[in-house]
């Protein structure tokens, strides 16, 4: 009886120190990315510019996303449309679908699905990329050729995701426009032009802002931890499937923290709709 | 009058956590020379030529490379020293998304900003040297490892460098791919007078490139010569590297 609560009160003790040194990582990690962070908004002013890499990385992140963000965009409109109208003819509401559908793509569902999209194809690319860069000394060979790789690779990719998030959300937010007026003509055969007005008096300009502009947050997200996780990897192959994999769940729960957050803040600022 | 050392290396200590991998190492290379590292797998090789360049920094001792103090230099300091050192790592380390052309004109068109008809042409030249003008076009993953390493041997070099380290420069290859990247390395320093550090465990590289062999146990030299002398040391870890191996001078 003594040996087994011996050997209980042993285990018990052993979870709770992996349990602790599981959160003292996890918050080394915190850290780590903070200063990560830290170091792109520095060295992003300084030389040198890579130009043509950015251009090159947004063409990768832009029209290489362009169809997955518009069949999201067209399930999205469609979907809502289809589900939202039957409440709202029970409410005898029909009419305010339009407004409704622009409300709630905009303001909410275009953004942050579109980025948990772009978290999902981008993080596990560009984790996956630079981890392999990492493990087979590609990153090395740029260092020792004086060559910066955290310009070359970091903020290039961070400043691409910067920029065509928002792009990218706002051609999402009218393709689930049209998806969801698609569904509503042949629903009800509504007017193209009574659907538009319907859906754009109940927009604010500073909605359509804040809610877009804040992807370039979340592409900030989605690049710098999908990069951090890539620079950081040290093994092989199966430590860069799993900076991938971990590049994807960082980046999309970070979106959905932070979104919380935007909301809050952009309610308090502008008020609420 | 013996020559100013190109590389001077002063009690260099470097530990990882609790480890302590380099624990005192003396090294000077004297200029056109080749210095072969050997050791056994673990004994600090590797931490050792990625100390001298910079990728790790020393706990301790000094690291002189052409007359500036690499341990103390960061930033663009130590990349302006970078830009006189070539590398050559194990893996090659080619940049996969890009062509043989373009990973030699990668280093080019960021460092010299030459006209792209006098790069290509340099380019060219460099692959001529290691005997690979045909590949310009073809990507890494198209390559043999011998190829491989020759076109990672001619990025090395494509800038000019004055100082070349190698990193296991012969690691997987079949014996002629050895002879022929070891020759090279030769070629090197005959015609361009470029004094280097090889890290090695391959004989047969060892035998044709090394001026001074030095052999590395447990992050400290425990003998320093030509590659027959050491090769007839009666030292334990010396005959179980060595086996039955019998070294003849080249």
């Amino acid at each position: 009886m003594a040996t087994r609560l011996l050997i209980e009160s042993t285990s018990t003790s052993t979870s709770n120190s992996n349990i602790s040194h599981s959160l003292r990582d996890l918050l080394i990690e915190f850290g780590d990315l903070a200063r990560f962070s830290g170091q792109f908004v520095v060295r992003f002013w300084r030389r040198p510019f890579e130009g043509r890499e950015l251009l090159r990385q947004m063409d990768e992140v832009g029209s290489k996303s362009f169809i997955l963000t518009s069949i999201t965009g067209l399930a999205i409109g469609v979907v809502l449309a289809m589900q939202s109208r039957g409440t709202l003819i029970r409410f005898g509401a029909e009419a305010v679908l339009p407004s409704m559908l622009a409300l709630s793509v905009v303001k909410e569902i275009g953004p942050v699905f579109t980025s948990l999209v772009l978290a999902g194809r981008l993080g596990a690319g560009i984790g996956a990329e630079i981890g392999s860069m990492r493990v087979t000394e590609q990153i090395d060979a740029l260092e020792v050729a004086a060559l910066k790789p955290f310009h070359f690779l970091v903020i290039t990719r961070v400043l691409a995701c910067m920029i065509m998030f928002p792009i990218l959300t706002l051609w999402t937010d009218a393709i689930a426009l049209l998806g969801g007026y698609m569904e509503s003509y042949l629903a009800s055969g509504m007017d193209y032009r009574i659907f538009l007005s319907t859906a754009f008096e109940s927009l604010r300009f500073s909605d359509v802002l804040v809610d877009t502009l804040k992807t370039s947050f979340f592409g900030f997200i989605v690049g710098i931890v999908s990069c951090f996780l890539g620079f950081n990897v040290r093994g092989g192959t199966r430590e860069v499937g799993t900076a991938a994999m971990r590049a994807v769940v960082g980046s999309s729960l970070f979106i959905l923290l932070s979104d919380v957050i935007i909301v809050r803040i952009s309610m308090l600022l502008f008020g609420d709709m | 009058m013996k020559p100013e050392p190109v590389i001077q290396i002063r009690g260099l200590t470097k530990s990882f956590g609790p480890i302590e991998v380099l624990k005192g190492i003396d090294l000077d290379v004297p200029p056109g020379k080749c210095a072969v590292v050997m050791g056994g797998s673990g004994s600090g090789k590797s931490v050792l030529i990625k100390t001298i360049v910079g990728l790790l920094k020393a706990d301790k001792g000094t690291i002189n490379v052409l007359g500036e103090r690499v341990d103390l230099l960061a930033g663009d300091e130590l990349d302006k020293l970078r830009l006189s050192m070539g590398f050559l790592f194990q893996s090659g380390a080619l940049f996969d998304s890009m062509t043989v052309s373009e990973n030699l004109m990668f280093f080019l068109e960021r460092h010299l900003h030459l006209p792209p008809a006098e790069a290509a042409d340099r380019i060219l030249q460099t692959l001529e040297w290691v005997g690979l003008p045909e590949k310009l076009h073809d990507y890494p993953a198209a390559l043999s490892g011998g190829q491989k390493k020759r076109i990672a041997l001619a990025r090395s070099i494509i800038m000019e460098p004055k100082i070349l380290l190698y990193d296991e420069p012969t690691t997987g290859l079949d014996p002629v791919s050895v002879r022929m990247v070891a020759h090279l390395i030769v070629r090197l320093q005959a015609e361009r007078g470029i004094t280097s550090i090889a890290i090695t465990h391959d004989l047969l590289c060892a035998e044709i490139i090394a001026d001074e062999v030095h052999f590395l146990q447990d992050g400290r030299f425990i003998a320093s010569g030509s590659l027959e002398d050491i090769s007839r040391l009666d030292h334990p870890s010396i005959v179980t590297f060595f086996g039955n191996e019998t070294i003849h001078p080249v």
